[in-house]
């Protein structure tokens, strides 16, 4: 992605905005923060609380907080990649734990989606707590485009007939 | 297995409770607007699934293995194939492979009828000797 691409959503996601994860009820609760966006990228805070914690011996947070961490910032970044704003749905997202993250500090994830064919968009993505040079997870993911928001399931878009491979121009 | 739950924050955060089901162990996620990620659908929270998938996966570990240590997540991989609206979710997990280190298993959630999944999972996890 060229730094100088415009995408749809930089007026709403663009330089002070952190609040633009409340359109997102879940995000909202849990506090999440956009800390950064730009053309197929997205950083996304997730304040640390004692209820995230998945392992009570370690008070490490729980895996599947850090699955909605990456989550939330992926699709962000998907959004963040279009230059017309088209529905997102996740088609897959498999994260590796590279690490415990440290108790009691605030997690960030950072998303990049690095590819966007006409019907797929493909990211990769990590999560840390000091800094992007020491992750303590990392993760792959696609997403399909142009789901009806109205008709939310994707069945009728994973079609044999529908082969991929053509590219948006980027 | 309510102790590994009720040790788990985040589980009971999600308010997931565990049922026995014909023998076979049920994890259930009651609906709630605060874990919608799609309020337009609506729709819950993807990584609200892959949480629920992964501690599914996690409870049917502790359950075969008897110990209230939690398996460390190695990696864990989710498949989407339906959007997940405003209802109770449920979700069974298979062990598929226990090794002496590592354990591999299979997660399926559903709404209504189990015949249409709405996500899939599948974890790796290394076991945790005492």
């Amino acid at each position: 992605m060229s730094t100088n691409q415009p995408y749809a959503l930089e007026s709403l996601f663009g330089p002070g905005r952190a609040d633009m994860t409340s359109h997102t009820p879940h995000a909202r609760y849990l506090g999440m923060m956009v800390v950064e966006t730009g053309p197929g990228l997205a950083v996304v805070m997730l304040p640390y609380r004692p209820e995230l914690i998945g392992d009570p011996v370690r008070k490490v947070v729980f895996g599947g907080a850090i699955t909605t961490l990456l989550d939330q910032a992926s699709g962000l970044a998907v959004a963040c990649a279009l230059d017309v704003l088209r529905a997102i749905a996740t088609v897959d997202l498999r994260v590796d734990y590279l690490r415990a993250a440290t108790p009691e500090l605030d997690l960030y994830a950072r998303v990049e989606c690095y590819k966007v064919t006409r019907n797929i968009a493909f990211i990769r993505g990590i999560a840390y707590e000091r800094g992007p040079d020491d992750p303590f997870a990392s993760c792959l993911g696609t997403f399909m485009l142009g789901a009806n928001a109205a008709a939310s399931n994707f069945e009728r878009f994973i079609r044999p007939d529908t082969p991929d491979g053509s590219e948006e121009p980027s | 297995m309510n102790r590994v739950l009720d040790a788990i924050p985040y589980a009971r955060f999600l308010g997931v409770a565990v049922e026995r089901v014909d023998g076979a162990l049920e994890c259930v996620l009651p609906f709630r607007e605060e874990i919608v990620g799609n309020p337009i659908l609506p729709a819950i929270h993807g990584g609200v699934i892959g949480a629920f998938l992964e501690l599914t996966a996690i409870l049917r570990l502790a359950d075969e293995s008897g110990t209230d240590r939690v398996p460390k997540p190695i990696n864990f991989a989710i498949d989407y194939l339906r959007s997940a609206g405003p209802a109770t979710t449920r979700a069974r997990a298979d062990i598929f492979k226990l090794g002496r280190r590592v354990a591999v298993v299979h997660v399926v959630a559903w709404q209504d009828d189990p015949a249409r999944p709405v996500a899939s999972g599948n974890g790796k996890f290394l076991l945790q000797v005492e």
